[in-house]
């Protein structure tokens, strides 16, 4: 039973949640009123809606005694709607939960004993679905007989697969739940524990369906009605009425249009409380949807922000003091705060640092490819040969991208599109920047899968994404990457989804290339061992600051920051197997609430007092090297 | 391609099997005598028995299902008596109109629907945004026969654009321009809603693409983003967003019955609702047969539409 509560539990409660939704406070404002009058038509001072008047006949709008006029009979309109908005409610909420209940019946059997019963119970629902929603409605009606109570069953009926088959998917899921074990071992039958564990659970699956079907039965039941298959004179729905005065709708449109658009609210209103719930029980189905990411991280720099020194002209790419922060929830995530780096041409640098140290945000923010929202550059300086890349306008940004500077990203799966073959996408990326056509730009796809060493390029180039192996489709990742004979690839953790063996040839191949054509590399990974055997320089981050830089060499032989040196012993090595790996115990400070001071002194074993006093700066203790840490000239 | 149509035109055949099962079942459970309903009150038992008979009402159910199955395999849908003709001829005579404005309808939804739900998704919280959203809520919620009563009583009776019912012009007309004209208005009305369901599927379906790698991936590449959207985004959003397009033709072909009746379109709708008010229960049976089996028929090339988009389903 605690399962139940605790995913609700951390969260305000429904109301002040559905309360903040506007469009759900319209609707339910809109809803209330209808239902509210519709209940209070026996105690409004209303005539009777069946009494004839024929010197009232086809009254027009507001006329004496008659506010909405009065049809065909001379029957008061303002009581006709009422009363008929108090049939069309109530046939629509029983329909809805008839259809509710027995559905959710159905799903959940068929859930919960799987097997034949689950098989047998879904073909039959499938075979339902199989048949257009309205239709089958009407074969009913049409074996029942026309009638209000028929044309309720109808449409009644036609709405149990929608909750059977949702009540089901998520019963199968509650099942297998180590709860539902754990009842069954306690010696609990199956029907507390079908109605103390799994029943509580379903209900906002119930809930969420019952919110898109409500407002298609009412539509639907006044539809039946309007075809004159439901309500029967003189019993009178919305939909009767609307069906009743069709013919007089060039002489008397209100009679025929008032109905209508009193169907019209109320399924509106039923609609925005219903998309409110959704957003508020299961934000992927909502309405509202997610944040999409722009082309290009917005740049806004803060407000009194320093200005940024200069990066010098000589190197391929220099940053200087950037920050990249996420604004989530209100709150400032300092993704990459004052990171500085330079990379010259031909060289090799390195980025190490834990998952979330902001290490693939740098990356990404040189080119601008951080999402926005929630990612905005707020500060500082990106040049590529002197050129300012936090100022181009979009179509520059673009000529660059892919093209001078080109990009290795992780996950070759995710990180292709699926629907094309991987020659096209390699082709897309010659043909933007060199304007080639589409066979010559073909051509060269297969060239560049031969550098990378594709066996059988040739016909490789037409397969998709899903039909290579994971090596295969990094060296595509690579293969696009080299396709314009970038000076900068800027490579994130290109070998971690991988194998072993298949790293090791990645690595090998992106030295080879690097020596061939005296390409900048900036390597991002977690792993010392690979920035060993591939890197000239070495930057190490934490917490989204820079903490260490220098040569490789230098910094395995003499790790000078406290971080830097409990990275490097988690390093396995090869032939000391016995080695402890050490890995850091705690966890980097959240990046929306930086302790003041040094952000590892929590975790760090050197730490004094003054570690948390005030800022520390990088501190330049060698020609080469810089070191965020004050007893860094310590030995 | 080919192994996997004919795989899921196999799979067809059970769906066909139980549509035939379930309308059977319907209509055999009628409350009631059906002998006594063709025949009225004043028939004499003599003459009800002998149509029991004749009906093959005397035979235990399957029996019943079985003969009626060989009837419909032999395309024989029994005899209509309010129209006093085949069921067959009535319902062949009657298909065209419905597939063609059930086909003129889905083709407005797929264009608009996938138009405004495209320039919602980039548009995201921006005022294009917000009036299409407000448009699909009002188009979701919105009754199609009063909203076919409203574009009759403004584009037909005062602006005198388009007639105001059937699907011909009764003197001269009779060609395609004339359908068109005749065709525009129910079309229109009939598209409503699955534009919004449509329109609003597109929308989330793209913002969750958006957000994917190979996304980032194109735009690493320097693509511009009308290629971005266009190639990457909405073509993966659209394996999606193909299964339930074929869905909405239920809800088109559903919908039809009001539209037909409003604008007096001759189709199979119309038919249904006239044959269900004389209780002609083969007529309805016949009408909802015909049409379920399109329906299944649409969704099989739904499916293979998918299929030829996405090359990791099948193979």
């Amino acid at each position: 039973m605690s399962a139940t509560t605790s995913a609700s539990a951390a969260r305000p409660g429904w109301w002040p949640r559905l309360r903040r939704n506007h469009l759900a406070v319209v609707g339910l404002i809109i809803l209330a009123a209808i239902a509210l009058i519709a209940l209070a038509a026996p105690i409004l001072p209303l005539p009777d809606p069946n009494a004839t008047d024929l010197p009232a006949r086809l009254a027009p709008l507001l006329s004496p005694g008659h506010p909405l006029g009065a049809d065909q009979l001379g029957r008061d309109m303002l009581s006709r709607i009422i009363w008929g908005t108090r049939v069309s409610l109530a046939v629509g909420v029983v329909a809805a939960l008839a259809a509710a209940l027995i559905g959710s019946l159905i799903g959940i059997v068929a859930g919960f004993y799987g097997r034949w019963v689950d098989t047998a119970l879904m073909r039959a629902i499938d075979m339902l679905m199989a048949f257009p929603y309205l239709l089958l409605a009407l074969a009913i009606v049409a074996a029942l007989g026309p009638g209000l109570l028929n044309a309720l069953f109808a449409i009644s009926i036609v709405n149990i697969p929608f909750f059977a088959r949702s009540v089901r998917g998520v019963t199968l899921g509650l099942v297998r739940r180590d709860y539902v074990d754990a009842a069954r071992l306690t010696g609990q039958g199956d029907f507390a524990i079908l109605t103390g564990e799994i029943l509580p659970n379903l209900l906002p699956v119930i809930v969420i369906t019952l919110s898109t079907t409500l407002g298609w039965m009412i539509l639907e039941t006044a539809g039946l009605s309007f075809l004159g298959l439901g309500a029967q004179p003189p019993q009178a729905d919305l939909g009767s009425m609307l069906g009743e005065a069709r013919a007089l709708v060039l002489v008397a449109p209100h009679v025929a249009l008032i109905p209508g658009l009193v169907i019209l609210l109320l399924v509106i209103g039923i609609n925005l409380v219903g998309d409110g719930i959704r957003d508020m029980l299961d934000p992927r189905l909502g309405s509202g949807g997610l944040a999409r990411p722009g082309a290009a991280t917005a740049v806004a720099f803060d407000a009194g922000s320093p200005t940024p020194e200069p990066p010098p002209a000589a190197a391929a790419l220099g940053v200087r003091n950037l920050a990249t922060h996420f604004l989530l929830g209100g709150e400032r995530h300092k993704a990459a705060d004052n990171v500085g780096l330079d990379l010259h041409a031909g060289e090799c640098l390195g980025i190490v640092g834990e998952s979330g140290s902001g290490k693939s945000v740098t990356a990404l923010s040189i080119l601008r490819l951080v999402p926005t929202p929630p990612g905005r550059i707020v500060g500082g300086a990106i040049h590529h040969h002197g050129q300012d890349l936090l100022g181009l306008k979009p179509a520059d940004l673009r000529d660059l991208r892919g093209n001078r500077i080109a990009y290795i990203f992780q996950d070759p799966l995710g990180t292709l599109n699926p629907l094309l073959t991987v020659g096209e996408q390699i082709a897309e990326t010659i043909r933007r920047h060199q304007g080639k056509s589409r066979s010559e730009a073909m051509a060269l796809a297969v060239d560049l899968m031969e550098r990378v060493r594709i066996p059988d390029a040739a016909n490789r180039v037409s397969a998709y994404p899903h039909e290579l192996s994971g090596g295969q489709r990094q060296r595509i990742g690579i293969a696009m990457a080299l396709a314009n004979d970038p000076d900068i690839i800027i490579a994130d953790e290109p070998t971690t989804a991988l194998d072993v063996t298949i790293q090791a040839e990645i690595l090998d191949l992106l030295r080879d290339l690097r020596r061939e054509r005296g390409t900048a590399l900036l390597f991002i990974t977690h792993d010392f061992g690979v920035v060993a055997d591939l890197c000239d320089r070495v930057m190490v981050m934490y917490a989204g600051r820079v903490v260490e830089t220098g040569p490789v060499r230098d910094v395995l032989r003499d790790p000078r920051h406290p971080y830097t040196r409990r990275l490097l012993d988690c390093v396995p090595v090869l032939g000391q197997p016995k080695r402890a790996l050490n890995a850091i115990p705690g966890l980097p400070p959240a990046v929306n609430r930086l302790p003041q001071g040094c952000h590892f002194a929590d975790r760090c074993d050197r730490v004094i007092e003054r570690c948390r006093t005030s800022d520390v700066a990088l501190d330049p203790i060698g020609p080469y090297r810089t070191v965020r840490c004050i007893r860094a000239r310590e030995p | 391609m080919l192994s996997y149509t004919l795989r899921r035109l196999a799979m067809i055949v059970p769906v066909l099997f139980g549509i035939s099962v379930i309308v059977f079942l319907i209509m055999a459970l009628i409350p009631g005598d059906p002998a006594l309903a063709i025949l009225g009150s004043f028939a004499t038992p003599d003459n009800v028995a002998k149509l029991r008979q004749d009906l093959g009402l005397d035979r235990s159910l399957v029996e019943q299902y079985v003969v009626w199955l060989g009837n419909l395999a032999h395309g024989d849908f029994g005899r209509s008596y309010s129209l006093n003709r085949p069921v067959i001829d009535e319902v062949r005579e009657r298909l065209g109109p419905t597939l063609l404005l059930a086909g003129a309808s889905l083709l407005l939804c797929t264009v608009l629907g996938l138009a405004a739900g495209v320039v919602s998704a980039i548009r995201q919280y921006g005022w294009q945004d917000k009036i299409l959203t407000l448009l699909v809520l009002i188009g979701l919620s919105t009754p199609s026969f009063w909203l076919g009563l409203i574009l009759v009583l403004v584009f037909s009776v005062q602006l005198k654009w388009f007639p105001v019912s059937g699907m011909y012009a009764i003197y001269g007309g009779g060609d395609t321009l004339d359908l068109l004209w005749h065709l525009a208005l129910p079309a229109i009305t009939l598209a409503v809603v699955a534009t919004g369901v449509i329109a609003r599927l597109t929308r989330s379906t793209m913002l969750e693409v958006l957000r994917q790698d190979f996304v980032r991936t194109a735009r690493a590449k320097g693509l511009d983003e009308r290629t971005v959207i266009r190639k990457h985004a909405l073509r993966n959003a659209l394996v999606n967003i193909v299964p339930i397009i074929g869905i909405q033709t239920g809800f088109v072909l559903g919908g039809a019955v009001y539209i037909e009746t409003v604008f007096q379109w001759p189709g199979i709708g119309r038919m249904l609702v006239t044959a269900i008010s004389t209780r002609d229960i083969l007529l309805v049976q016949g009408g909802v047969l015909v049409v379920a089996a399109c329906y299944v028929l649409i969704n099989l090339a739904a499916d293979l539409v998918q299929h030829m988009l996405d090359p990791r389903i099948g193979t």
